[in-house]
């Protein structure tokens, strides 16, 4: 039971590998993204774990913001997707526009609330 | 060649139309404004109740001090001795717009004073509320339906009643700032653009800074979102228009002082959080089932659940014990009372004691909205056909704001907007329904020979149908769920029709088409339907919710008495006593005391310590010694109370006594309220014999006494 079960881990870890490498690639550097304002984010609450939460506002924002340009960058990444039927109309100008707009927008919350 | 021209006309017949729709918001604004006039025609431009003071004075400060005295704002003039912290205790936005209006007509060198403003801000704003109807019935169901709602909302009671010309409390801003949200978050859920989201976000911070019902938003939303994930309508548009919402909301509300961190903590944020993370599994697994094959696909389901199962009950065990340790599970008092309506009478008698708190009965309902009432079931079976993301958000809506109006009489000021949403689309396609008929019936009379007959096409039998059956199928179309291609589909599916046998098209029109005569009289009927609303509703603003509560009329049989004592009791009290005089009196009336007599006061309609409140509900119920010592501890010189009996006035200080007794015997136990349903202890001055309870139609005992430790100093 626990053998095949390893041995379906090892085949989907092969499958979804073979998969992603297909992918465009600027929508793995977008990807790539992500992942670092997710890590970043993490970095953020382990920090906190360890030294408390004093200034909750610092703590807020700075944590939010990181999620905050994770979530737009996937927005982003949506859009400029060439696979997705919804948006083959949007040109990828626009939504770069969107997304800077939404995170000037984001950034200016942020830094009021900083602290 | 016929084509252009057709294509031309129909350019020609949409630019009319565009005209005509704007011609006629203009009207649905002018109408909101005007219809919400009638007590600064009948009485004065004043401004009326008790909160609406408390708003006036914080726009006046803002004004004459700028916006960071106000931010930072403590008020030692009222809840004496502890003060209050405004800045960090209002909801900003109403006072904020009227400053800023102010500010801006002044910079235009039109000199309006602030009192003038404010009194106007609330109709200004429903004239908004209605363009704002307009935008979100039109995303749901079309340009028609949102006219009709528009109209409908301009002139509907409920929402009359809480923005007349002097009603300056948050929800005049707060009902325009809630359906904006709501129309930008259903434009970006049909769009699935970035740019609406951003605006979406900055609507929903107008409305937290506006009225502590935008909880109400940012838990609709969330159960709309997992409503679609659940019925199987996900799609990336969705995760645009919420995930950033979340984001953006939650930061942008944790900037407003009032809610700071309470939208992070508090159990009424948690919901966004949970479908948020909800979202992004389903997310997740959407684009993971794209990528791979359908059989790894299975094998990563079955991997993913059973090592998921255990980490998500972990999560899971450590939230519910987070939740649980504290009292109240994180809820607020007002939102306990919402959703377990008997919460407030059991354990905070305030909450339970205002009347606005209090559960509507049936025929307030038909007072408040009236004939829409009967067309909002209409409304929500239109909606099902076809079902659309955003047709589902405005059912979701009307559910919900039903319940809560159930719940609380004041929120069916909430339920306003969805009822005439409904009833615009109800009303919309049944007008649709019974002109088409008309217009089918009334060519087929004239004979299809007519060739030139409103369409300008040649004379032939089958372009006929087909021009006919175009209207159809751009009726049809209206209601697809995504308007980005709308104009490219519409030419394909044009052209599809032309291309269709005349059968095929005869069958079409005899089911979409009604007898000539039931749909004149139907037309009728729904016209005459409209009448009766409007008569009703421009009644119910003159009679029913013009009348400011400072300015009080009676008729007696001398004819019309105009009262003004509460303002000639404060004026006395500015120009009598000294300015560090502190006045006692029932909470209903610090607010107008400290804005207009501009004394220090020891409770008002803040009600946030109950402590203190209860302090005076003993005092108020005491023995004169015990009162005496009371309010001396208090430095209290003035006591003000009210008295209705003699002219009939219900709602005096009689009769709001018992809950003086009960608030003060929720803290102090030696009050109890068996001892005064007996005999009533009062503290009022010797009247000429007419203590007489209007509300509960007895005689009150113990009249004629000497007041001992008291000195009445004026008598209206």
């Amino acid at each position: 039971m626990a053998r095949s079960t390893g041995k379906d881990a090892q085949a989907l870890f092969h499958s979804l590998r073979s998969a992603y490498a297909a992918t465009p690639t600027t929508l793995k550097i977008i990807d790539l993204y992500v992942g670092f304002a997710v890590f970043t984010a993490l970095i953020q609450v382990v920090y906190m774990a360890i030294v408390g939460s004093f200034p909750f506002n610092s703590f807020l924002s700075g944590v939010l913001s990181c999620v905050g340009t994770a979530v737009l960058a996937v927005c982003l990444r949506i859009q400029v997707n060439k696979d997705n039927k919804e948006f083959k109309d949007l040109p990828p100008e626009r939504a770069f526009a969107d997304f800077v707009l939404c995170n000037l927008v984001l950034h200016l919350v942020i830094m009021n609330f900083l602290g | 060649m016929a084509a252009a021209a057709k294509a031309g006309e129909a350019t020609l017949r949409h630019a009319f139309g565009n005209v005509l729709s704007f011609f006629i918001l203009l009207l649905i604004g002018v109408l909101a404004f005007s219809i919400r006039l009638f007590s600064v025609i009948k009485y004065e431009s004043v401004i009326h109740e008790f909160d609406p003071y408390f708003n006036y004075r914080v726009t006046q400060f803002l004004t004459k001090n700028g916006i960071y005295d106000f931010w930072n704002w403590f008020d030692d003039r009222t809840w004496y001795p502890l003060g209050r912290v405004i800045g960090g205790t209002v909801y900003p936005g109403l006072t904020l717009t009227a400053g800023t209006i102010w500010w801006l007509l002044n910079s235009l060198n039109i000199p309006l004073s602030v009192e003038t403003v404010c009194v106007f801000t609330a109709p200004i704003f429903s004239a908004f509320a209605s363009w704002a109807t307009y935008l979100l019935t039109k995303e749901v169901k079309g340009a028609g339906a949102g006219l009709t709602a528009a109209a409908l909302l301009a002139m509907v009671p409920s929402y009359i009643s809480r923005s007349v010309a002097g009603s300056y409390d948050n929800e005049a801003v707060a009902i325009f700032a809630l359906i904006i949200t709501f129309y930008l978050y259903i434009k970006t859920l049909n769009t699935g653009s970035l740019f609406y989201a951003t605006l979406n976000a900055i609507a929903y911070f107008y409305m937290v800074c506006s009225w502590g019902g935008y909880t109400f938003i940012i838990n609709l939303i969330p159960m709309h979102v997992l409503l679609c994930i659940v019925t199987g309508r996900y799609s990336s548009r969705l995760y645009i228009a919420y995930a950033p919402l979340v984001v953006l909301g939650t930061l942008l509300a944790a900037l407003v002082p009032v809610v700071g961190f309470n939208a992070v903590m508090t159990s009424e944020h948690f919901a966004s959080f949970l479908v948020f993370i909800i979202l992004h599994v389903v997310a997740l697994v959407y684009y993971i089932k794209g990528i791979l094959s359908p059989k790894m696909f299975k094998v990563a389901v079955t991997l993913v659940v059973s090592v998921g199962l255990v980490v998500c009950c972990a999560v899971i065990a450590i939230l519910v014990a987070l939740v649980a340790s504290s009292p109240t599970k994180g809820w607020s008092g007002r939102s306990l009372s919402l959703l377990d309506p008997t919460y407030a009478s059991k354990y905070i008698p305030i909450i339970a004691s205002v009347s606005e708190h209090q559960p509507p009965t049936w025929p307030s309902y038909f007072m408040d909205i009236n004939v829409l009432a009967f067309l909002v079931p209409a409304g929500i079976i239109a909606c099902f056909l076809p079902l659309s993301d955003a047709s589902s958000f405005v059912v979701l809506y009307i559910v919900t704001s039903v319940y809560f109006s159930g719940v609380m009489v004041r929120l069916m000021l909430v339920f306003a907007p969805a009822a005439c949403i409904m009833s615009g689309i109800a009303l919309s396609q049944a007008f649709d329904v019974f002109t088409r008929s008309i217009k089918f019936q009334l060519l087929r009379i004239l004979g299809f020979s007519e060739a030139d007959a409103g369409d300008g096409s040649s004379a032939n039998v089958v372009p006929e149908n087909d021009a006919v059956k175009v209207d159809k199928s751009e009726e049809t179309i209206k209601e697809r769920p995504s308007r980005k291609n709308k104009k490219k589909e519409k030419e394909q599916m044009e052209k599809a029709q032309a291309e269709k046998t005349s059968a095929k098209s005869k069958t079409e029109k005899r089911l979409l088409v009604l007898p000539m005569e039931l749909s004149v009289i139907g037309l009728l009927l729904l016209v005459f339907m409209g009448a009766f609303y409007v008569v009703h509703c421009v009644w119910a603003a003159a009679e029913a919710y013009s009348a400011p509560s400072i300015v009080l009329t009676s008729y007696t049989h001398e004819g019309l008495h105009v009262f003004d004592d509460f303002r000639e009791a404060y004026a006395w009290l500015r120009h009598n006593t000294e300015v560090d005089d502190k006045v006692a009196s029932w909470w209903d009336y610090g607010y107008q005391t400290t804005a207009m007599a501009n004394r220090t006061v020891i409770v008002d309609n803040n009600t946030w310590n109950n402590t203190h409140i209860a302090t005076v509900g003993t005092a108020m119920s005491s023995p004169e010694k015990a009162a005496w010592e009371i309010f001396n501890s208090l430095d209290v010189k003035y006591v003000l109370v009210v008295f209705g009996g003699l002219v009939g006035y219900p709602s005096d200080d009689i009769n709001k006594f018992l809950w003086m007794v009960r608030i003060g015997g929720g803290v102090f136990p030696h009050i109890k309220e068996p001892d005064y349903l007996v005999g009533l202890l009062l503290l009022f001055v010797e009247t000429d014999g007419k203590g007489f309870d209007r509300v509960r139609r007895t005689e009150i005992g113990k009249k004629y006494f000497k007041l001992t430790h008291f000195e009445e100093v004026r008598q209206s």
